[in-house]
């Protein structure tokens, strides 16, 4: 079995940051990334909150200095998906989709994924009107009405850039206000082009071939309204993606992973960092420091696995 | 440089219709960042399955009659036709495993 110091699983942010730490500790380090190195920093238009990174990036371009500069330190690649991660004595077992891999320690840098609204209609629109990509799919429904579900950053954010396509957005909140920043909620407010319903929830979604209409519910009132629309777009959060981890490694109540201020699981080894872990804050920075600080201390479990530890 | 058939309106009935062989087909832009991120795979499978499997792209900016035709709302979307019919059609970015299990049981 091929065998390294520190398995990362996933290359976001934070994977990408802890291989680059946990080559430059001279750890025989390897990423596993199952879709593409970058994760959702892919998705950024702008990076303008990046310190040290004055000029607004792309995050392809981004994530392309992180995985060179991961690489140059000399962390290996692998494209493949992890299916699981077990503790057999001292090390651990990765399984991927090439078969598997012996590691000392792992980070678990899997991230998270949108999370679906559970609505009457969801899935079986998918792709059919039902979305969770403004910009993928938005060009398709140019001209005509749409429905945007949430109010965090990302809902706000994305029908700022649906206004732009669309005939008209409707944006349906649950809650009297929006949880999104308030610059970011102001600018959603004051936009002609899109309608607001707080205190409303999307009960259904209806149509024949494609999504034709949305079935709304005022939470207040009680009122139902049947609304004639091309698309629901839906941003309603992410859920960590854990599938891969041991049963045995403790969760919080959303799914997160628990960990110390050092990245440390309740598995002895096992580390993990970004959007998977139980944070206040996701960002990419967050997530490039929550790899560094697991890096780092995974480096130092080795050494005193190893009987080498700094005293 | 793709390892997959670019394919129009003009060719897609020899190239996926009248195909021997199974066909993957990817409905892309080159604005839509999740049709990049599985870009690699697509060309991955291309050159793992030659012979078995023909891989073929759309770009739907380029070829809106195909993809109006296939009701293309959502990218990437991915079909598989065998014997010049659809079995399977799945919108959304997949790992390359998650795609293969597409095609896998029609080779
Ligand atoms: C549209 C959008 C805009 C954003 N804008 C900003 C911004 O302006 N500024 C900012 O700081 N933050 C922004 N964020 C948040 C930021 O992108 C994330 O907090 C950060 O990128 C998370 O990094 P991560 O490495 O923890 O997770 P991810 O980026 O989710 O990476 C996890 C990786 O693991 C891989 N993976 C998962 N499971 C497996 C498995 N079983 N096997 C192998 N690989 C696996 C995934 O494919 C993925 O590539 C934005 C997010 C989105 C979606």
């Amino acid at each position: 079995m091929e065998s390294y110091d520190l398995v990362i699983v996933g290359a976001g942010a934070a994977g990408l940051g802890a291989a680059q730490y946990g080559a430059r500790a001279n750890l025989k380090t390897l990423v596993i990334e199952e879709m593409a190195h970058g994760g959702q920093a892919l998705l950024i238009d702008k990076l303008e909150n990046y310190p040290g990174i004055p000029e607004p990036v792309d995050g392809y371009t981004w994530s392309e200095t992180m995985r060179t500069q991961a690489v140059d330190f000399g962390a290996a690649v692998m494209s493949s998906s992890v299916a699981s991660v077990r503790k057999d004595g001292e090390r651990f077992v990765v399984e991927t989709g090439d078969g598997p891999i012996a590691a000392k320690a792992v980070v678990i840098a899997t991230g998270a994924k949108h999370r679906h609204l559970g609505a009457k209609g969801e899935e079986e629109f998918a792709g059919r009107g039902v979305s969770y990509c403004a910009t993928c799919d938005g060009p398709f429904f140019r001209g005509k009405r749409m429905i945007v579900v949430g109010g965090g950053d990302s809902a706000c954010d994305e029908a700022m850039f649906l206004s732009k396509l669309a005939d008209k957005v409707v944006m349906v909140h649950r809650k009297d206000r929006f949880r999104a920043q308030k610059a970011v909620a102001a600018r959603v407010l004051s936009n002609p082009k899109i309608e607001v319903r707080f205190e409303t929830v999307l009960d259904e979604i209806k149509g024949t071939k494609a999504v034709e209409a949305a079935v709304l519910r005022n939470l207040r009132s009680g009122e139902v309204e049947e609304v004639p629309t091309s698309a629901v777009f839906v941003f309603v959060g992410s859920i960590p993606q854990v599938d891969a981890l041991p049963p045995e490694v403790a969760k919080d109540d959303s799914g997160s992973i628990v960990t110390n201020d050092r990245m440390e699981t309740s598995v002895p080894g096992l580390f993990a960092a970004g959007d998977v872990r139980a944070t206040p804050f996701r960002q990419v920075v967050t997530a490039v420091s929550d790899g560094a600080i697991a890096a780092h201390c995974a480096a130092q479990y080795i050494d005193e696995l190893e009987g080498k530890a700094y005293l | 440089m793709s390892a997959g058939i670019e394919l129009t309106s003009k060719n897609f009935a020899a190239e996926v219709e009248q195909s021997p062989i199974p066909v993957l087909v990817d409905f892309w832009a080159e604005w839509c960042m999740p049709c990049r991120m599985i870009g690699p795979h697509i060309d991955d499978l291309a050159k793992t399955y030659a012979g078995r499997l023909k891989v073929g792209k759309v770009n739907v900016d380029n070829e809106a009659e195909l993809a109006g035709r296939f009701n293309i709302i959502s990218i990437p979307t991915l079909m598989v036709f065998k014997d010049g019919k659809v079995v399977r059609q799945q919108p959304g970015a997949l790992p390359k495993q998650a795609i293969e299990k597409l095609f896998a049981d029609q080779l």
